[in-house]
């Protein structure tokens, strides 16, 4: 069995910025023990023969050449903001810090 | 906030061991950004180098700046660093606005470049090898401006304002082990650090490394523990040191304010703390906690970055001499004395005086001029040499002009005043205020026939050996010449008089 417990989900959920109500909480722990538990499955079949991969795709070294490409104009790079002001993205006050 | 209670530095280093930890950040000057072609440029119109990529827009894919990896290599290389055969990006995951994405693009568990060691020398003259952890690629994040309080500050403000030019920009995050044995030695060691990573960088021609813009940046760790004791003590770190005085200044401040609070009985709290450059003094941050939980994993949208053994090699061989050998080259060539040359090295002198006498000085003239009054001034604005509004060309410019004999160290000084307060390039100015010196002969003989009938028996003096007495006419066509004239010339000119009639 997992080590999901509701602490553990109200903490990633504060993290993630998710309000989640006492019956979210714990049905998603429930639904994220289930989850994780069936993942660990794929360990119990993994032995010395199975090499380890980091990345699924087999591909490597997809690189750009440092050349310039166009960029949004700047009334298009601030059309999808809520607001802006002085040609830059405005956001609300944040508390953070000292 | 009330200002913290200070330990003496001598009584917290006999009672206490520092050990630093430094991480640099460094910019590089790549065409364009790490995952996107738009322009990686300094002070342009805000949110104008962007797109669907750096400001995070749904459906948008990172594509690897082959360049940057490069350039990252190549920092690896230069501190001596082993390269990842195999190494991928990873997010790190934060909710703050400098960031569109509530991701930075960085490396976690397998950067590009670890195990690496840098040789250090202190002012005084001893040198430290520190190793270095691991140099991993990532994102720079955009900048913020607060609005609505008092100062400009984030505490108090009604709202903020996001430029993300600046975002995406390609980064090397250089991360130090813990650094021991520095003893009192630790502040200049942590900014003789960091002048090495930003000689190294400079010289690979990787990054523009301009502290006073951002490319070269540090965070300074700094823990004590008593001495004897094999724990280690609980450590802060400075965040965002942008000079190399303040660094050493920061580092210093951190070890007598821990060890005043450790003395009391006290336990230093695991936290961020701001630099103040005006107060000269760090204050807190928010403490290591939940904020800190980034979620690494690894970045799905890029695939592994696997460079060839060829690859590498050829970026080895193009490394430039490193800095220490660089130093003995330049200490061969311009013929300082041991002295002025570590007194160079130790203002952090030795980048401007190599790109002035690139540019076409002296040595000892491009010294005399930066370790004189360039140092002054910088020292009595409280900046950097590197704030100041001239460059080493125009400091080359300047000292060629008294070389040449067309204004005089008098003029030169008051021409510097002019170029540091943007009123042109010297040369400019010389022009533009009829600076030159009255190298006209004719000019020079009128005024001192002038100041002769006033001092008749001048002539007489210098003719029965006084020749001192020259000095009183020398000093009233100087006057009338505005300080324009070349003294020595002068003064030639009336012991010519004088052997004439």
């Amino acid at each position: 069995m997992s080590e999901i417990t509701p602490d553990l989900v109200r903490h990633l959920a504060n993290l993630a910025r998710i309000d989640l109500t006492d019956a979210e909480l714990l049905r998603f722990t429930e639904q994220l023990s289930v989850i994780v538990d069936s993942v660990a499955k794929i360990s119990n079949i993994v032995d010395e023969n199975t090499p380890a991969t980091s990345h699924p795709i087999p591909l490597n070294n997809v690189f750009r050449e440092d050349e310039i490409r166009p960029s949004l104009t700047q009334a298009d790079a601030l059309s999808g903001a809520p607001d802006s002001a002085q040609g830059r993205f405005k956001v609300a006050a944040i508390l953070d810090e000292e | 906030m009330a200002k913290a209670n200070l330990m003496d530095y001598e009584k917290a280093i006999s009672l206490f061991e520092v050990v630093i930890g430094l991480e640099v950040h460094v910019e590089l000057n790549t065409k364009t950004k790490m995952f996107c072609g738009c322009r990686n440029e300094f002070g342009e119109e805000p949110n104008t180098n962007v797109c669907p990529v750096c400001i995070g827009l749904p459906g948008s894919l990172p594509t690897v700046n082959k360049k940057a990896v490069e350039s990252s290599i190549s920092i690896g290389l230069a501190l001596g660093c082993q390269i990842a055969p195999t190494g991928r990006f990873a997010r790190k995951n934060y909710f703050y606005p400098d960031l569109a994405k509530n991701f930075q693009t960085s490396q976690y568990d397998e950067p590009i470049a670890f195990a690496g060691a840098l040789d250090v020398e202190v002012p005084s003259g001893k040198v430290f090898t520190v190793q270095i952890e691991r140099a991993h690629m990532e994102e720079d994040a955009g900048k913020l401006t607060h609005v609505g309080g008092a100062t400009g500050r984030i505490q108090g403000a009604e709202y903020s304002l996001v430029d993300y030019n600046r975002a995406g920009v390609p980064l090397v995050e250089i991360v130090t082990k813990p650094v021991f044995g520095a003893g009192a030695e630790a502040p200049e060691l942590a900014a003789a650090y960091v002048r090495s990573i930003r000689e190294i960088v400079r010289a690979l021609g990787v990054s523009d490394a301009r502290m006073e813009r951002g490319n070269v940046r540090c965070d300074a760790n700094v823990s004590l523990r008593p001495i004897g004791q094999e724990k280690l003590g609980t450590r802060t770190e400075t965040k965002n040191v942008n000079s190399l005085r303040s660094i050493e200044r920061a580092v210093r401040y951190e070890i007598q304010r821990q060890a005043q609070i450790l003395a009391d009985g006290g336990t230093i709290i695991q936290e961020t703390r701001h630099w103040h450059e005006d107060k000269g003094s760090t204050s807190s941050g928010r403490p290591k906690s939940d904020a800190d939980d980034y979620r690494y994993f690894p970045e799905p949208d890029l695939v592994p970055v696997m460079p060839s053994n060829e690859l590498i090699e050829s970026l080895r061989a193009k490394l430039p001499e490193n800095p220490a050998d660089k130093r003995k080259r330049l200490a061969g060539e311009w013929g300082f004395a041991e002295m002025e040359f570590r007194d160079v090295v130790n203002a952090g002198l030795l980048d401007f005086i190599e790109e002035a006498v690139a540019a076409g000085a002296k040595p000892q003239a491009a010294r005399k001029w930066y370790s004189g009054e360039i140092a002054r001034i910088a020292n009595s604005e409280d900046k950097d040499v590197s704030e100041l509004n001239i460059t080493p060309a125009q400091v080359a410019e300047l000292a060629n002009l008294v070389d040449a004999g067309k204004i005089n160290d008098r003029i030169a000084r008051t021409v510097l005043a002019e170029v540091l307060a943007g009123k042109g390039s010297p040369e400019e100015i010389v022009k533009a205020q009829g600076l030159e010196v009255v190298s006209d002969d004719g000019a020079l003989i009128a005024a001192i026939d002038e100041a002769l009938a006033k001092q008749p028996d001048v002539l007489e003096k210098i003719r029965e050996g006084k020749l001192q007495a020259a000095g009183a006419v020398i000093g009233a066509v100087m006057q009338a010449m505005k300080g324009q004239a070349d003294a020595a010339r002068v003064r030639e000119l009336v012991l010519e008089r004088a052997n004439q009639s």
